[in-house]
């Protein structure tokens, strides 16, 4: 039992997907421009990874080992699909909002990664737990990023104004805000970690 | 198909659109992989013409399969299976060719099987172009022609990058801002400059 929470624990802290394996940049990047889409995006690439982990891990043992990367793209893709059109029928303007960045769930690092990694080899209930932490962590990420682009950006969290007498820094929102904010970000935390191993 | 159309998809898809500083497509090989220039510029190379040829076949796949039988939906699942088996195809032709040009270039091409940049390009050629209104000569010439500037604009950048990080060797940077870090600052910094471009109208 332990080992699993171990399992699910990991990916939020000490292998998380972003600031530690630094994997899956470019929807984070992209789509952090306020937490709704940050959100939204983190959902979606967590039921992606859920399902393709359930499934890889389920028929681990009937895929040859030389044609396993098309196998997993496969059912990635399927997984994609399924998240592309249920968001253009229950939430139009999110899908609009995140535009060609759904699709592109399907060469995201981390979901290849993890079946590569994890769901190949360990079982059903193992992976599950794997992929639930690695989407927990990567949503995390993204709300960080983005409600700190969004509220220093735009002065709202979540469409509300927070920061009134303050002029916002547009440039945060824009593209080279989101390379800034992020690599600030890996910088501090390589530093905090370093402060607490050598305390 | 007039003249202000080309320079417009030319100019947006290497300078204005930059796929790497705007569009953040193709970001980790260009964090790893950006360290010294020679393996940068093979990446590039490799990069330039898989997306050309990708944006020719997915064209294809799309104009003659996908539209005939009203399957559109399907466009993910296919483009991502010709997309990986093309480049598995070019290895394995490069390798059988010429022993040399697959042992400077054939340890980047899986790589590029799960570069953004590939199927965003064919993604975006598809949202853009391949939509029934425009002829179909013109959705092809339009398609190749953003494959490839997506991949001179790919290979701009990562030689400006290496270029840098070259010379970063030699600077004294904080332990923990090493690698990654302060190269997100410096292409936060590049594509900043990049924004100056986006000025430019047809």
């Amino acid at each position: 039992m332990k080992k699993l929470f171990k399992e699910f624990f990991k990916g939020i802290g000490s292998e998380n997907p972003t600031f530690r394996l630094v994997l899956g940049l470019c929807p984070t990047l992209a789509v952090s421009t306020s937490v709704i889409n940050g959100f939204g995006m983190g959902i979606a690439a967590t039921f992606v990874l859920l399902g393709s982990n359930i499934i890889i891990s389920l028929v681990r043992k009937s895929i040859p080992d030389q044609i396993r990367i098309p196998c997993f793209i496969v059912i990635i893709a399927t997984f994609v699909t399924i998240v592309e059109l249920a968001m253009k029928a229950y939430a139009p303007e999110l899908s609009k909002a995140l535009g060609i960045f759904v699709p592109l769930i399907v060469v995201n690092c981390i979901v290849l990664g993890r079946a590569e990694a994890f769901a190949c080899r360990e079982g059903v209930f193992a992976s599950m737990l794997d992929a639930l932490g690695m989407g927990t962590g990567f949503t995390l990420a993204l709300l960080l990023i983005s409600a700190i682009r969004e509220l220093l950006g735009n002065g709202t969290l979540l469409g509300f104004l927070i920061l009134k007498s303050f002029d916002p820094v547009l440039y945060l929102v824009l593209a080279p805000g989101a390379l800034l904010v992020i690599g600030l970000l890996i910088g501090g935390i390589n530093f905090l970690s370093s402060k607490r191993r050598s305390a | 198909m007039d003249l202000a159309m080309f320079l417009s998809v030319i100019i947006g898809a290497i300078f204005i659109n930059n796929f790497i500083l705007s569009k953040f497509l193709g970001l980790c090989s260009f964090i790893g992989i950006s360290k010294e220039t020679k393996p940068a510029l093979y990446m590039g190379v490799s990069v330039t013409f898989v997306t050309t040829c990708a944006s020719i076949i997915t064209w294809a796949i799309y104009n003659f399969i996908l539209v005939p039988f009203h399957i559109e939906y399907l466009r993910t699942i296919s483009f991502i299976l010709v997309i990986a088996s093309f480049v598995q195809f070019v290895e394995i032709f490069i390798k059988k060719f010429s022993q040399a040009l697959y042992r400077t270039l054939g340890i980047y091409l899986p790589l590029i099987t799960v570069n953004c940049a590939v199927f965003g390009v064919a993604v975006l050629n598809s949202e853009m172009f391949f939509k029934r209104g425009i002829n179909t000569l013109t959705s092809f010439t339009m398609s190749a022609l953003q494959g490839f500037c997506v991949g001179l604009g790919y290979i701009l950048v990562m030689l400006f990058m290496s270029g840098i990080r070259e010379r970063l060797e030699l600077c004294d940077i904080p332990k923990s801002f090493k690698d990654a870090p302060i190269a997100f600052i410096i292409a936060s910094l590049m594509s900043m400059a990049f924004m100056g471009f986006s000025g430019f109208r047809f």
